[in-house]
């Protein structure tokens, strides 16, 4: 046995590849946090340790009010997509292929499939046209449009859930005397919980990201925080933004950890 | 009385009724707020542009004609738009580096988590999966930082002596490349991930078996076997690329422009909303054509395989 101890899976150079890649996308990242905590007025020279940086962000009230913008529309598109989301998912699987079927996937997946700028154009154009007509000009078309692209983010993990779910219980449920929506609430719904969480949670963090489609469709005074930061990186870059970078990176960090563990706890 | 077949034909039928009612919310929501808006977009690109903005309602081919071609101001013949082709082709050619040197930081890289041990290969994907879901503008925002002139890249290339003086790096083609590599990498390794797991190793090992050396049992056995992952990992990064838009306006300052920033310029200074609509539309083609490439060539001849 002169080969027992050759390793097949090995390739040369490739774990170092890995390590580097891993290196580079990392560094970046520990880098912006660091000199979220500069004293110094330079996100390049370090200057000893401060929070004050956090203290000004949590000052500004500009960044207070995106932040509290962006979160009331991630929380109110992620809902209305879940919502949508998790009927279109019990509508599109678990049956024999009907017609129409793959007119649903299709449909339900463009927004991944259109670049975002023509979305975010598109959606400027009409909406343009609707400001003026109508004269509303509130936060409903920034969650209008928020709602339209989550939904196929919602979609895939609730449709994974389901697929992986087994009909037997629904159909002990159903030859009990059930009646439709009592399996549904009772059976169906208690075991897709994690799917429609994590939906939930997917939505939520595409919503709260978004830059594109959000900086066509806003109208004056309806900053985002990610369109805030886009405006304020065009002028002298201070540590608050790394500042505000961190505190987002913490929460999206801690969402994606979360979605991870109900995700992995499928099998 | 109804025979049983037709009670179940009905029943059937109620069935499918039922599946369009429920999935009628998330169909109409993405129509208004996704599909039904690139009509219109269609519809602008046949309209003049208004003075301020906007369109003035005349039928107009003008914006098709001038995505690649320009009148000339002096004895109106139509020459090439220079500037629409070199930023098009700017696009094309970023993208394209942009795939490329993904996949030749993403290979290794997928293979190598591919290779660990269950338990360990979930943790690297976490760490994959990390920078993927964390805000697109943070990361170009953390690029932006590491290869200005003060930042670390320069700091380290002064302080090793490799140069003299900090390069100027940020606002070029290079920044915009460095920024989209490392934006788009874990869109590179996640499918070809996916298909690695998937990798039978008796292959490989019996290609050691009949004397191959390392490098040939890549380039015969693992890359063919892969070849799924590689073409969905391309096309993953290309798409988002071409239509990149955050990346090239904080890393190329303004002046740099890909597709993205052409199509926005239409929209802002440039007045000009049907030549905006008909870019658009452009782009929305060529990647178009790039899907339908994946669905005939990988996603579908995958599924038949099993």
């Amino acid at each position: 046995m002169a080969r027992s101890n050759f390793a097949i899976k090995r390739q040369t150079g490739f774990a170092t590849v890995a390590m580097i890649c891993f290196a580079l996308l990392y560094i970046p990242i520990f880098t912006l946090v660091v000199y979220a905590f500069n004293e110094g007025n330079s996100v390049a020279i370090w200057q000893g340790f401060s929070l004050r940086w956090f203290e000004a962000a949590w000052n500004n009230e500009k960044v207070v009010d995106a932040s509290i913008r962006s979160v009331r529309i991630a929380s109110v598109a992620a809902l209305l997509a879940t919502i949508a989301a998790t009927m279109a998912a019990l509508a599109t699987t678990r049956t024999r292929p009907y017609r129409g079927l793959t007119f649903k996937y299709a449909f339900i997946n463009q927004p991944l499939m259109i670049p975002e700028i023509v979305t975010a154009v598109a959606l400027l154009i009409v909406f343009a046209r609707i400001k003026v007509a109508t004269g509303y000009s509130g936060l409903g078309y920034l969650i209008a449009a928020h709602t339209a692209f989550c939904i196929p983010f919602a979609y895939l993990p609730i449709r994974a859930r389901l697929e992986s779910m087994d009909l037997t219980l629904e159909t002990a449920a159903a030859d009990l005397y059930a009646t439709p929506w009592k399996v549904f609430t009772r059976v169906t719904l208690p075991l897709l919980w994690p799917g429609i969480i994590a939906g939930l949670m997917l939505a939520f963090v595409i919503s709260l990201d978004d830059v594109v489609i959000t900086e066509f469709v806003k109208s004056g005074g309806q900053d985002t925080l990610p369109t805030y930061m886009l405006g304020q990186l065009r002028r002298v870059v201070t540590p608050e933004m790394n500042a505000i970078s961190t505190v987002f990176l913490a929460i999206s960090i801690f969402i994606v950890t979360v979605f991870f563990f109900i995700s992995r706890r499928r099998t | 009385m109804a025979s049983a077949a037709e009670i179940a034909e009905q029943a059937g039928r109620q069935d499918v009724r039922n599946r369009w009612l429920l999935t009628t919310p998330a169909l109409a929501i993405i129509f208004l707020a996704s599909i039904g808006p690139l009509f219109v977009v269609v519809l602008y690109s046949f309209l003049t542009p208004g003075p301020y903005g906007d369109v003035k309602w005349e039928f107009s081919t003008d914006a098709w004609v001038s995505v690649f071609l320009q009148r000339d101001i002096f004895d109106d013949t139509l020459g090439i738009a220079d500037a629409h082709l070199s930023i098009f082709l700017r696009s094309v050619r970023l993208s394209f580096a942009t795939t490329v040197l993904t996949l030749i930081f993403g290979f290794p890289t997928a293979y190598f988590i591919a290779t660990r041990s269950e338990k360990t290969q979930a943790l690297w994907l976490f760490l994959i999966t990390i920078p993927f879901w964390t805000n697109l503008l943070i990361r170009t925002f953390a690029v932006q930082e590491v290869i200005r002139n003060e930042g670390l890249l320069n700091s380290f290339l002064v302080w090793s002596g490799l140069t003299s003086a900090p390069v100027q790096i940020l606002y070029s083609d290079w920044a915009i490349a460095i920024g989209m590599i490392y934006v788009y990498l874990p869109l590179m390794v996640l499918p070809l991930y996916a298909s690695m797991e998937k990798l039978d190793f008796r292959l490989v090992e019996a290609g050691y078996d009949l004397y191959a050396t390392r490098f040939r049992v890549l380039r015969r056995i693992i890359i063919p076997l892969v070849k799924p992952g590689i073409i969905a990992g391309s096309i993953l990064v290309f798409i988002p690329s071409l239509g990149a838009y955050v990346t090239p306006r904080v890393l190329g300052g303004g002046k740099q422009m890909m597709l993205g920033n052409l199509i926005e310029l239409q929209f802002g200074a440039g007045r000009n909303w049907p030549l905006g609509a008909a870019l658009a539309l452009t782009l929305t083609v060529i990647v178009t054509v790039a899907l339908l490439y994946y669905v005939r060539y990988v996603a579908e001849p995958e599924r038949r395989h099993g």
